[in-house]
């Protein structure tokens, strides 16, 4: 289970997050919405230790990951995987190599046996004989597949998904949520996805919570916040513009 | 005028952190050189990026110093009736000074700047949070076999200059301007010492610590995109530069 609790962190004086609060049950799909520039893969960031915080904790089963560092930080790090918005594949290796560098760095298992591992996971997110390109030959969606096989390679309990369905064309956010949830069974992790990707991602979460002005505005089932009173979640999730920052931008 | 202070005080409060964080960065990067296992198929990669790419940029400055150096002091030389000591001259101030020196500058832009860039591109496509995101330093696959490369590069580069420069003033001094081959060379035999030797390898060793500290650091912290890179890789070459310089100094009074 992980707990966000109090969560403040700013930026060269400028406040990204004012006091987060929520929580992530073990096994759920749990997915952060909110607009673009409102912290929300700062918020990931801070799930995994990349990011410390100004104040507040993170509580992954009990244990506050922000104030851990070395190697107690890399231990609970290990049951975590990061699926980055661009993949983050490292571009000098091949898509093979790239699945196979956790396993050849973490681990004591045979060339032959890594071998068997990656080319089992890239044939899961459909990368069969793709092996062999570099990051730069492949498009985006097969990018971010490749990243996921990288992912699960791993074996993760948690897996932390930054937008990972930005930029894609809709058959292929089908794709890519589809690839999540079968993963999720598949493998039975807790996956927390920061998103804004409306309204697909309320046939992909259990819960939902909408973050904006650095805060968690509210936390519910995709029932729930689709029927949100909140005028802020109501416009985000119908996809409104407020008409009066708009007008008043327009003077 | 309240201001102006408050300006001067931000700047000084920002460069105190620059350097804490930089120091901190030198701090891991001497940590996790002693944490095993050593990415060595990674630092014998950097040998070859760094210092075997390096060589013919080396050999050809390290001529044209040598060449330079031949014709300078040997009109120098001429005015005191000393020309005699046209080998031990170049030889001394190849080996001491501008071997390692020269050297340092001619592989921080080449090399130093291509680290920045490398790490810096890792940085904004988010490849070093991954690494970390696996539980894996990036300390131990960016910037500690880069350093450990360097300090086998950076002395066999400054001494590959220096026997080119020799030369170079042993064809400009012997063979253009009619100094005999063996007072040229004799000469460096009775003057040159190992201390010289020494002393020069030492200060290489130093330079390629500095130039992956400043290169790996800037690439690391680089920010804002492209522009950030660009802007890094720029100051990673005026910072290496200019600190190879400074501790040169440092480094002259104290061994002088």
């Amino acid at each position: 289970m992980i707990q966000v609790l109090g969560l403040h962190k700013s930026f060269e004086g400028q406040q990204v997050l004012r006091g987060v609060d929520f929580s992530v049950n073990t096994g759920e799909v749990f997915a952060v919405i909110g607009g673009s520039g409102q912290g929300k893969s700062v918020l990931l960031k801070h799930l995994l230790g990349l990011l410390k915080p100004d104040s507040g904790q993170v509580l992954v089963d009990g244990e506050d990951i922000s104030q851990l560092a070395g190697p107690a930080l890399y231990r609970l790090r290990d049951r975590f995987g990061y699926l980055f918005q661009g993949g983050a594949l490292f571009d000098s290796l091949t898509l093979f190599d790239n699945v196979a560098f956790p396993l050849r760095e973490k681990t004591k298992l045979s060339r032959r046996d890594v071998r068997d591992r990656v080319e089992e996971e890239l044939a899961k997110v459909g990368l069969s004989g793709m092996g062999h390109k570099y990051p730069a030959e492949v498009s985006g969606g097969m990018k971010k597949r490749a990243a996921f096989a990288r992912v699960l390679v791993m074996r993760p309990q948690i897996v932390l998904f930054d937008e990972p369905t930005t930029g894609l064309d809709p058959v292929l956010v089908d794709s890519v949520h589809k690839l999540i949830l079968w993963g999720k069974n598949a493998y039975g992790f807790t996956a927390v996805i920061v998103t804004h990707e409306i309204p697909e991602i309320f046939s992909v979460a259990d819960r939902i919570g909408m973050l904006s002005g650095g805060v968690m505005l509210e936390v519910g089932t995709p029932d729930e916040i689709q029927n949100s009173k909140i005028p802020e979640i109501y416009r985000f999730v119908r996809g409104i513009s407020d008409t009066a920052a708009v007008s008043g931008g327009l003077g | 005028m309240f201001l102006f202070f408050q300006k001067i005080g931000a700047l000084v409060l920002g460069w105190l952190r620059e350097m804490g964080r930089m120091f901190v960065f030198l701090g891991e990067t001497v940590y996790w050189t002693f944490i095993p296992p050593l990415k060595f198929g990674r630092v014998i990669r950097q040998i070859g990026f760094i210092g075997a790419k390096s060589a013919p940029l080396i050999v050809l400055t390290g001529a044209f110093t040598g060449m330079i150096l031949g014709l300078q002091v040997y009109y120098t030389l001429t005015k005191f009736g000393a020309e005699a000591y046209l080998g031990p001259a170049v030889a001394l101030s190849l080996i001491r000074e501008l071997g390692p020196v020269l050297a340092a500058l001619m592989v921080t832009g080449r090399a130093g700047s291509a680290l920045t860039a490398e790490i810096g591109i890792m940085r904004i496509t988010e490849q070093v949070d991954a690494l970390e995101s696996m539980s894996l330093s990036p300390y131990r696959y960016l910037v500690v076999p880069n350093l450990l490369a360097a300090l086998v590069s950076f002395p066999l580069l400054a001494s590959i200059f220096n026997v080119v420069g020799i030369w170079g003033g042993y064809l400009i001094g012997v063979k253009l301007l009619g100094l005999s081959s063996g007072t040229y060379y004799s000469g460096i035999e009775g003057f040159v010492v190992l201390r010289d030797v020494t002393d020069g390898l030492i200060k290489s060793l130093c330079f390629g610590a500095i130039v992956v500290w400043v290169s790996c650091y800037q690439g690391y912290y680089t920010r804002h995109g492209a522009e950030g890179v660009s802007r890094a890789t720029t100051t990673s070459v005026v910072m290496s530069s200019t600190l190879i310089l400074v501790w040169d100094y440092f480094l002259n009074s104290v061994m002088l």
